[in-house]
């Protein structure tokens, strides 16, 4: 790990926090690609397979087989909704347990069939309801988590809109970890991080530079291993531009990853491996 | 009493507010008033009831340094990693900066993070302990955090001793954002090893286990044991209210709601949770390496 933030220890400016916030507004814009999108027009012969096998399909996670280039491949992915009917559907991108299940299954199906996995991620976060907890959300997530560490098939993640908290991190945990340019990855929403740290939800912008949420980044942290552009002003101006940025990348990883034999083993150990200690705290630790 | 570095282990509780000020005075013997039903007891008899209220059965939040005197044989307990400590990465600041709340926390739980780790022995099985200690910052999970869970689960797999975590924890550590958020993963990979080694993982839950923490290790128990009416889940229920205008149905959230519903193995009260451990262990802990065996 190297580098930290690239500002002053101050709490951010205004000018600040406005740049950063520029970046979530693309990231939330209504015209954004989503998840189907995307892998429509990154993959071919995509077959959108449905439920968890235990009595639920959760529709804000979508999984299902595809081809990349030539190469078959599992797919997962978070799914918001374009019209109002949509979005309720979905319930805005954010599952509910059988939707963690649903995901934990597309794990299993590719560990089975040898399938290396794509995920897509656009999450605002873990879904706060009360239906979701009594069934045990936490849970679902917990093993989630597990199931992608445990994935036996090399795996890339891709950041394309929101990669909010936990429910982010149960389909973010891959070899590689791609980041479109204005999509972000933060241990909570700016809105839920203002009113913790600021008590004023009003004060997201700055929860927002001072979580550093610039894709940027993640890769200067070793979180992720490519921010990848956009069109000029963003996803929502281009879709199929997007796409073309896009998918040339993601062949690229998977194919150095299936290449390198990637495995549960070096992922665990990628994720064993996150610090964010500082350089002498590790080291008098390891002394 | 057990060998300790750093705080007595009689150390009355940190968040019993009227605890120190009541200790400090040579006139009266020192109280503890619990924090729910605001009954005054004497210090000793909070100590001799593991701070549950006599009065009302509350299992009030305790600090790590007291778990571990109440769970671990006397004198067993030697603990890991040292100094390792919390370090600011985002150079955060909010109303305040990051750097001055942890030395405040620091100071006031003589904890260098918001957990403690080491080697123990319960009922002479030898184990590996993690202590949350909700007192600072919430309990919450920092990278540092993070790195002693993973380094105790490590040590235990390859000691082949059992893993016992207490946790109490609100969760993510803001202050540290998509560091914080990524302890999860790291915690869970680091679990692996103890299924690889066949070495089990009890994880006992107590007020509060929220957000990050039980949607990552602390849900991944071989077995999940909670204190009586611990607030449990992901979404804190006023955030859920917030945000849904859902009415949240009786007992939401506590060890017994969630072990109705599959998600909890024993909802055990605090007196007996040692020996409960103990039965456990005497059933999971590797041949051979309970030696010294004593009563419970
Ligand atoms: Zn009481």
């Amino acid at each position: 790990m190297t580098g930290g933030r690239p500002r002053p220890a101050a709490a951010p400016d205004a000018a600040a926090a406005k740049a950063a916030w520029d970046h979530i507004e693309v990231s939330r814009h209504p015209d954004r690609p989503y998840a189907l999108d995307l892998i429509e027009r990154c993959l071919s012969d995509f077959t959108e397979l449905h439920g968890d096998r235990q009595g639920g399909d959760d529709a804000a996670i979508v999984i299902g087989l595809a081809r990349l280039g030539d190469r078959p491949v599992g797919v997962v992915a978070n799914q918001k909704g374009r019209t109002l009917e949509e979005r309720g559907r979905r319930n805005f991108g954010m599952a509910h347990p059988e939707g963690y299940r649903k995901a934990q299954r597309l794990f299993r199906l590719a560990g089975r069939l040898r399938l290396p996995v794509i995920s897509f991620i656009d999450i605002p976060g873990a879904y706060p309801g009360v239906a979701a907890e009594e069934r045990g959300q936490a849970w679902a997530i917990a093993q989630t988590i597990e199931a992608q560490l445990t994935l036996p098939t090399p795996y890339v993640a891709v950041v394309i809109g929101e990669g909010g908290s936990g429910g982010a991190l149960a389909t973010l945990l891959a070899d590689a970890v791609l980041v479109l340019e204005h999509a972000f990855l933060t241990v909570a929403s700016p809105e839920t991080a203002a009113a913790i740290l600021f008590r004023d939800a009003g004060r997201k912008q700055h929860a927002a530079a001072a979580l550093c949420l610039e894709a940027e980044n993640l890769v200067r942290w070793g979180i992720a291993d490519e921010v990848v552009p956009e069109p000029p002003g963003g996803a929502h101006t281009d879709w199929d531009a997007t796409a073309e940025l896009l998918r040339p990348r993601l062949e690229a990883h998977l194919t150095r990853l299936v290449a390198a034999g990637a495995d549960a083993a070096a992922r665990r150990e990628r994720y064993r491996r996150i610090d964010g200690l500082a350089d002498a705290a590790t080291r008098s630790a390891q002394a | 009493m057990i060998a300790t570095t750093a705080s007595p282990t009689t150390r009355p509780d940190p968040r019993g507010p009227a605890a120190t000020p009541a200790a400090r005075s040579a006139a009266r013997p020192p109280t503890w008033i619990c924090p729910e039903c605001r009954t005054r007891h004497s210090l000793a008899t909070a100590l001799a009831q593991l701070y549950v209220c006599p009065s009302c059965g509350l299992h009030s939040r305790i600090g790590a340094w007291e778990r571990v005197r109440q769970l671990a044989d006397p004198g067993s307990f030697a603990k890991w990693d040292g100094e390792l400590a919390a370090a600011d990465r985002l150079q955060f600041v909010d109303t305040r900066r990051y750097t001055d709340r942890l030395a405040e926390a620091q100071e006031r739980q003589q904890l260098p993070d918001a957990i403690l780790t080491g080697a123990a022995r319960i009922g002479g099985h030898a184990v590996g302990l993690a202590a949350f200690d909700f007192g600072f910052l919430g309990g919450s999970l920092s990278a540092a955090v993070g790195e002693r869970l993973a380094r105790a689960i490590e040590h235990c797999a390859g000691a082949r001793q059992p893993f016992v975590c207490v946790t109490s924890s609100g969760g993510a550590r803001m202050q540290e954002g998509v560091f914080s958020l990524l302890q999860m993963a790291k915690s869970v990979a680091a679990l692996h090893t103890l299924a690889e080694a066949h070495v089990p993982f009890l994880s006992v839950l107590t007020d509060p286990t929220m957000g990050g923490s039980i949607a990552s290790f602390a849900a991944l128990g071989d077995v999940i044991i909670a204190e009586p009416r611990a607030t449990i889940g992901f979404t804190g229920a006023r955030v859920i209210t917030q945000v849904t205008y859902e009415e949240l149905p009786p007992g939401f959230q506590t060890s017994e709601f969630h072990h109705a519903r599959g998600l909890i193995d024993h909802v055990v009260e605090r007196p007996a949770l040692r020996s409960t451990l103990i039965q456990l262990l005497r059933v999971l802990a590797p041949a051979g390496a309970a030696t010294g065996e004593t009563a419970a």
